[in-house]
């Protein structure tokens, strides 16, 4: 947890300094260009052409999609790597997965169960009970 | 009463829903805005006179100075805290009142406003601002540092704060405020239910003031992990700016969903929607779910830094280093990541099934571990310590005991079962009451003693402080001990009259704690005018007047403008106590021009914007809400052209200020 470089010295801060975040090169940035319009046509395409029939799968896979989409914008936009401001960014986002995973599987759980555990809404749903 | 049935039809495209039937015709509310139009006049007539509006203007609306935004801070909660009281003895007098057919003094309309003001004015407007003060007058100071990450934000974030506290004291006068409880639950929340503007200032002022909470949160982050002085680690921080850091990390992981969530009310009240209708697959029961994921974090950020508040003042005044510094750190990191897993004991009731029910109850009751852990430690630090009895240490040890009072029944609601019988009665009231008061608000006072001769130079008046805290506490458990008595005989909360006679006596005792409170209040304002008025007396030429550990305590009292002319280099925890143990000389030559962030106005006109663009979509003014948008982004656009952004003290400045404290610092050895 030591952080022995809180106050780097702001004239040592150019496009080198391995301790402070990266701003990029112009090759990063054409390369996350064209992955995101590459991950993002690809999704298009599915459901305009209706390629896989099964239309769960297309969501499954177009989430897929969103998922690797999300990495890349971290990776050449956010640039992202494990030592970038000491390692405090790769922290930020372990924390904010963990949140995350906790707010939708909880939610999820939770609505589940109380879906489960619902009085029937109408008469038609009453008859249909065991 | 008609009240409830009026219906408010009226839309005009320059007024929108604004007409003349939004001004209230209740008696109290009538002579309220008399006394409070009377008050402002005064105000201003005494700021026009004395030609204090330039100076106010110059020296604080327009500062970008930690220190004076964070007594700004302070300020609002301190206002919005009477205004907050004052619903809080309403509603003690109505429910002493209301038995045998008598219909108390408040009609349901009015009554049901002022419980959902008081609730949302104590979270958002008193302990939020009251927290975020702290947090601004201290973390800079303690780590060494001269101002905060984005100064400006900072002046922007305060203004958004209270441009939704100023919309929530409007609706007193111009229209209503929600009549749903607190958290506004759908569907009672909806627009078939609350058809007027209540639930809308509501929706507004949380989502303004939201704006200024989460980028006062990342400001706060940003500035402790990157502007601790040379050689203070993570391990070396005082533990103030740990637990602040941790109750900001929960501010930026929590507020969004807040924002989300209201969002969601907001598009389905305005261009209907269904997230939260029981129609087309909505579910109010989702609205519930994720406000809470919202809700108890915000618990753990009104009440962690107070845990920091009250380790300081336990060490400072017990003479000691605080007892188990790492596993304090430990447990404020625990109770940070469990707080994202409990949400679920504020619904027990809905129904998620024993499963459900039964992990949400033990992961509540693990959290009570480094709670206990924490106080423990306090405990430890005080045992065979040389303990001084002054004021912030007197409100600590009060925080103890009635906070673990608090704490235990917190953990009988955890248990599913019992929470079935107590859920929506007046022993939650009295819990949450026993750990936010108790909590959050002895810490403030505490805070409030503790800090005051750093942020003013002079000492707090200590009899007046004293009856302050002897009708404080005293009447903390006049007012709530029989909340708990009636919660168990099952009254629920939020009732207006009551029908059995027999429980009347309970309410009286909890009105005359009230009372007592009252008084304590007041005791506390005579103690401020008190203070002020024999300043000279209480002066602290030292800087350092309780013998104290940290950073702050090393410069003068008030700071100066730059807060340190040399960036102090920290060897050990506790860094002011290793200095003056190890004697380091403080630095009398060989200054430099500081460069400091200029003040700029730009965070009171967007609030002001803002405060603009909230009552045109209250109020269904489309126009105005349109351009009050432009204007927002258009005045934003423009301050970027603003490059008067900084500016340099110059060195014969820095010079006479240093000078001047070395002058002092020999007048008080002396």
């Amino acid at each position: 947890m030591a952080n022995e470089h809180a106050h780097p010295n702001p004239a040592a801060h150019d496009h080198h300094d391995e301790h402070g975040a990266s701003h990029g090169s112009m090759r990063e940035y054409v390369v996350g260009f064209l992955l995101s319009v590459v991950l993002t046509a690809i999704p298009f395409w599915l459901v305009m052409t209706g390629a896989i029939p099964d239309k769960q799968t297309t969501a499954l896979v177009i989430m897929a999609f969103a998922v690797v989409q999300i990495v890349v914008h971290m990776i050449y936009f956010l640039h992202m790597n494990t030592k970038s401001e000491n390692g405090w960014t790769v922290m930020a986002l372990i924390f904010t997965i963990v949140l995350v995973i906790i707010t939708l599987s909880g939610s999820l759980w939770v609505m589940f169960h109380l879906n489960t555990n619902m009085m029937p809404m109408s008469v038609h749903d009453m008859g249909q009970l065991p | 009463m008609a009240i409830e049935a009026e219906a408010h039809n009226h839309w005009s495209p320059l007024l929108g829903r604004l007409w003349l039937d939004a001004i209230p015709q209740e008696p109290i509310v009538l002579a309220t805005f008399v006394v409070v139009m009377l008050g402002g006049a005064a105000l201003v007539a005494g700021l026009t006179y004395f030609k204090l509006w330039g100076y106010l203007w110059k020296e604080w609306f327009t500062s970008v100075d930690h220190k004076k935004i964070g007594i700004m801070y302070m300020i609002l909660g301190l206002v919005m805290f009477l205004r907050g009281f004052a619903d809080a003895i309403m509603m003690r007098a109505q429910q002493a009142m209301a038995f045998n057919g008598n219909d108390g003094y408040l009609n349901a309309h009015h009554y049901d406003q002022v419980f959902t003001a008081h609730g949302v004015i104590m979270i958002f407007f008193v302990a939020m601002p009251f927290v975020t003060g702290l947090m601004n007058y201290i973390v800079p100071l303690q780590i060494g540092a001269r101002d905060v990450s984005f100064p400006f934000l900072n002046n922007f974030s305060f203004w958004m704060t209270t441009a939704g506290a100023v919309l929530t004291m409007m609706s007193l006068f111009v229209g209503e405020f929600a009549q749903t409880g607190w958290l506004a639950y759908p569907p009672l929340s909806n627009l078939a239910y609350s058809p007027w503007v209540g639930v809308d200032y509501y929706i507004w002022s949380l989502q303004i003031a939201g704006v200024g909470t989460l980028l006062s949160g990342v400001n706060l982050v940003c500035t402790i992990v990157k502007m601790r002085a040379p050689g203070m680690t993570m391990m070396r921080m005082p533990v103030f700016t740990w637990t602040s850091l941790c109750t900001n990390i929960l501010i930026v992981a929590a507020f969004p969903v807040l924002t989300a969530v209201m969002t969601m009310l907001t598009v389905d009240r305005y261009l209907g929607f269904n997230f939260f209708s029981n129609d087309f697959g909505g579910s109010p029961m989702m609205y519930v779910n994720l406000i809470w994921i919202w809700g108890h974090p915000e618990v753990y950020i009104l009440i962690l830094p107070l845990f920091g508040v009250f380790s300081e003042v336990v060490s400072t005044f017990s003479g000691k280093r605080l007892f188990g510094y790492s596993s304090m750190v430990y447990a404020t990191l625990v109770i940070t990541i469990l707080s994202y897993l409990v949400w679920l004991h504020h619904f027990f009731t809905m129904g998620s099934g024993a499963s459900v029910n039964s992990f949400f109850g033990i992961t509540t009751m693990v959290i009570s571990i480094p709670t206990g852990a924490k106080l423990f430690n306090w405990l430890f630090t005080m045992y065979r310590g040389r303990i001084r009895y002054e004021l912030p240490m007197m409100w600590t040890v009060a925080f103890m005991l009635t906070f673990t009072v608090g704490g235990m029944t917190g953990v009988l609601l955890a248990v599913p079962p019992a929470d079935f019988v107590l859920h929506n009665s007046l022993f939650l009231i009295a819990h949450f009451h026993n750990v936010i008061i108790g909590g959050v608000l002895f810490g403030i006072f505490a805070a409030i003693n503790f800090w005051w001769p750093k942020a003013f130079g002079f000492k707090l008046n200590q009899f007046w402080g004293k009856v302050s805290f002897w009708l404080w506490v005293p009447g903390f458990w006049f007012a709530f001990m029989p909340l708990y008595i009636l919660g168990l005989m099952g009254v629920t909360r939020r009732m207006r009259v009551f029908d059995d006679p027999s429980i009347q006596i309970w309410f009286v005792i909890a009105a005359f704690g009230a009372v007592m409170i009252a008084g304590g209040i007041g005791a506390m304002l005579v103690q401020f005018a008190v203070s002020i008025w024999k300043r000279e007396e209480l002066k602290d030429e030292t800087g350092d007047p309780w013998n104290g550990r940290t950073l702050e305590w090393s410069t003068s009292s008030p700071p100066p403008e730059y807060n340190f002319a040399f960036t102090p280099l920290v060897h050990d925890l506790d860094a002011w106590d290793d200095m003056k143990r190890c004697g380091v000389q403080r630095p009398t030559s060989g200054f430099r021009p500081i460069h400091m962030p200029s003040g700029t106005g730009t965070g009171l006109i967007l609030a002001g914007l803002s405060t603009s663009l909230g009552f045109a979509m209250i109020w269904y003014i489309w126009w105005l809400a349109a351009v009050s948008f432009a204007g927002i982004i258009g005045y934003a656009i423009f301050h970027t052209f603003n490059y008067k952004r900084d500016y340099h003290i110059p060195v014969e400045t820095v010079e006479a200020t240093e000078a001047e404290r070395t002058r002092q610092l020999a007048a008080a050895g002396a």
